[in-house]
């Protein structure tokens, strides 16, 4: 077609103007099924480049070759949400000479829109785009190969990198709308055989969870949103995938029903759970920065009232109006809760690197009400400690920590202990959890932690919260 | 009373915290021969150092007549287990045996006559001696039915119905009652048949039973909203405990309530429905007064 951008991958990086030292771009959409990091990474290493800077929305298993690009010089820095698996490893051992920035998603959102982090050419991967660069995360051709639903986190970078390169494996006629980016923000398109592994790209059927535990957590964590004043027709709620989490929304969907209420929205990674509620009509409209499974990602693309949204819309902590300011509930997960119920999402508690910020500072600063789930102890490992290892989210925005031994709430809010405690439920001083894991485990030694920073953890206002030194064997 | 395997330390750490009324920690059929001894280490230092809170807690020991038997009833006896359950009990004499066991163990730590027996019954001699059983001891706090072993003692299988259990199950209730201590149901081993269970803890609960024995958390909400009296049935109770109060303290023997004669059936058992109320912790013991 006229004005075509389609061009092999080596010329649209020769086009973008690339250069050593500059920072390239990628986002996470296709999670553990991710092919592009790797893809243009190696193709960037084989045309000689050097001393680059890699910004990702996140980082997992599948990026481990990235190891060997840092060894050889390719890739010096890294920005990301998280990392995990052989990578994260790695670098918690000391691979790199520059910390790597962690960022959470409405961090990372606001760092680009302000100019904080500057992306010279973004990679983004698509599972369906035209000529001309509208992309989407998901197809409407019959030769559809993957499918990731929304492309929130993409979309900072599509809107404010110098140069936009749109890889895709499914090339569908123009025009390729609606639209997640907009061809008038991409220089080039790239066709290749797969953008990813849709097998692990988006999990099919959700099961529930049969874990004991995790439905203990998950009943408890119900109560405390039934029970915490704000459970009222037109409340707001994201939760996240644990096992925990989506067992509570069962349980919310039960009451919701009982005393005949309905949300106006679901924020965030959506699952299969929140769109059977929207579906219902129990929920008006789903809020979405990222599809958890196929059938989010299957509702973003049929359903207009499943709407998405950019990391800066969804979390950002500078831009006035992004949805986490209409929050009212939102449960998260933890590694660990220290009793000032500071929380630590992002580092094991053997001191590597195993996890992601997400959106866990940003949604638990900005909603009325921050629910933790946290087992408290996680086989021999104590979840809830005197002092986190490394500091993620700051206690102040954390408001309630549900464990199995019993519910803690932040003396901020002494309003919600009352209100819990007259429900009848099982509220505990948090430092009677920690107590109660420490007689149950012991204190664990002390990590063997060395002089070396591997990582930087940035508040989402830009500040830095802690730093990680690398472990020592 | 939910079965907890004596080899499992994960699932042993935090039991209580689903709110079993007891747990029972195995040392007998989950633990393989290999691991007897080990298992029996674990349990001894779980009941020794973890806090279940006011959780019954019962161990089921390997038969005396095993290499392993003895040297259960000296491990837990000297953690201070509240029961020991003997499986497979046939005889009175077998649970005598079992006394003099937790005797010897009881006299060397001082603590004697606090070790409680449950007997399980898992064969047709078992549910024949029933009621001999019941009375071996006055140990004897409950007997609780195996159905494995006894349906396979029968030469039958079990059935979702449970007509193969029907005489154990009335011999044990029946027996328990005899001699005034509890009796306890056999387990439900499909977790995904919910709905059956559910019909079964009905059944047994019409039969008579105290309680039910369960292999997985997620039943315990299941038998708990069975035995859990309804708020009618707690109204009513307290209707007819109140009426006896006020009649005892006129003198009277006889009672009406709502125009209807009660007595002393009527009595107990909204004695005992309320007893179950404060149980399930619907009613506090201020409010049962």
């Amino acid at each position: 077609m006229r004005n075509s951008k389609l061009v092999t991958l080596e010329e649209a990086i020769k086009r973008s103007g690339l250069q050593n030292g500059m920072t390239i771009s990628f986002h996470h959409h296709f999670r553990g099924g991710d092919k592009v990091v790797n893809m243009v990474v190696d193709k960037l290493a084989e045309m000689g480049f050097k001393d680059l800077k890699l910004a990702a929305s996140s980082l997992s298993d599948v990026h481990a070759p990235l190891i060997d690009h840092i060894k050889n010089g390719v890739i010096t820095g890294i920005s990301t949400s998280g990392l995990r698996g052989a990578l994260a490893d790695a670098i918690s051992h000391g691979l790199m000479k520059e910390p790597v920035v962690f960022r959470s998603h409405g961090g990372r959102g606001s760092a680009i829109a302000n100019g904080e982090l500057k992306i010279d050419v973004a990679f983004l991967g698509a599972s369906s785009a035209d000529e001309l660069g509208n992309a989407c995360g998901y197809s409407r051709s019959e030769n559809a190969k993957s499918i990731c639903g929304s492309l929130g986190y993409a979309l900072p970078d599509a809107r404010y990198a110098k140069h936009v390169v749109v890889i895709t494996d499914d090339l569908v006629e123009y025009p390729n709308m609606p639209m997640s980016i907009h061809a008038a923000d991409v220089e080039s398109v790239v066709v290749v055989d797969s953008v990813g592994d849709s097998s692990k790209i988006a999990a099919g059927a959700i099961r529930d969870s049969k874990n004991p535990r995790d439905i203990l957590l998950a009943k408890q964590a119900a109560k405390v949103i039934i029970n915490s004043g704000l459970f009222v027709d037109g409340f707001s709620i994201q939760t996240g995938t644990g096992g925990a989490s989506l067992a509570a929304v069962k349980y919310i969907r039960e009451e919701m029903i009982n005393r005949g209420i309905k949300a106006s929205f679901a924020l965030g990674g959506i699952t299969a759970h929140m769109v059977k509620l929207h579906e219902e009509g129990l929920i008006g409209k789903l809020i979405d920065v990222q599809s958890f499974d196929k059938v989010a990602a299957e509702s973003i693309k049929n359903d207009p009232t499943h709407q998405e949204v950019s990391a800066v819309e969804y979390a950002s902590g500078q831009h006035l109006g992004s949805a986490t300011h209409a929050l009212d509930i939102v449960i998260l997960s933890a590694l660990e809760v220290d009793t000032d119920f500071n929380v630590n999402v992002l580092v094991g508690s053997d001191g590597i690197i195993r996890g992601a910020i997400g959106g866990h500072q940003d949604t638990a600063a900005d909603s009325a009400l921050s629910i933790i789930v946290c087992p408290l102890l996680r086989g021999r490992i104590p979840c809830v400690v005197p002092h986190v290892t490394t500091l993620i989210t700051p206690g102040k925005s954390v408001d309630v920590v549900v464990t199995e031994y019993g519910i803690a709430v932040n003396p901020g809010r002494p309003e919600i202990a009352e209100k819990l405690k007259a429900a009848g439920l099982h509220v505990v001083d948090i430092k009677e959890l920690a107590a109660k894991a420490s007689s149950i485990i012991g204190t664990p030694d002390p990590l063997p932690f060395g002089d070396k920073v591997v990582g930087i953890v940035m508040n989402r206002d830009g500040s830095v919260l802690d730093k990680i030194h690398n472990i020592v064997e | 009373m939910m079965f907890v395997p004596g080899n499992n330390p994960g699932m042993m750490a935090d039991a209580h915290i689903y709110g079993p009324d007891s747990i029972m920690l195995d040392l007998e059929d989950s633990v393989t021969m290999a691991e007897k001894d080990a298992a029996r280490l674990l349990v001894h230092n779980a009941l020794k150092t973890i806090d279940y809170g006011n959780t019954e807690m019962v161990v089921r020991i390997n038969p005396l007549n095993t290499p392993y038997g003895k040297k259960d009833v000296e491990a837990v006896v000297k953690a201070g287990v509240d029961v020991i359950r003997m499986p497979k009990t046939e005889t009175a004499q077998e649970v005598r045996e079992l006394e003099a066991e937790i005797l010897k163990v009881e006299q060397e730590i001082g603590r004697v006559g606090e070790t409680r027996i449950m007997a399980a019954i898992e064969s047709a001699l078992g549910i024949v001696n029933a009621y001999a059983i019941a009375t071996a001891s006055p140990r004897m706090m409950g007997i609780a039915l195996g159905a494995e072993d006894y349906s396979a003692n029968l030469k039958t299988n079990r059935t979702p119905g449970g007509a193969e259990l029907l005489l154990a199950r009335e011999q044990i209730v029946v027996a328990a009652r005899a001699a005034g201590i509890c009796c306890f149901d056999t387990v439900y081993s499909n977790l995904d048949d919910m709905e059956t269970f559910r019909k079964e803890v009905e059944l047994i609960k019409t039969l008579g039973f105290d309680g039910k024995s369960i292999i997985n958390p997620r039943q315990i909400e299941v038998v708990n909203s069975v035995f859990t009296p309804t708020e009618k049935e707690i109204t009513k109770a307290r209707a007819v405990v109140a009426a006896i109060k006020e009649a005892q303290a006129k003198g009277s023997g006889v009672i009406a309530v709502n125009g209807k004669m009660v007595d002393r059936p009527v009595v107990l058992r909204a004695e005992r429905t309320i007893a179950l109320a404060v149980a399930a912790g619907v009613i506090s013991e201020e409010e049962a007064l």
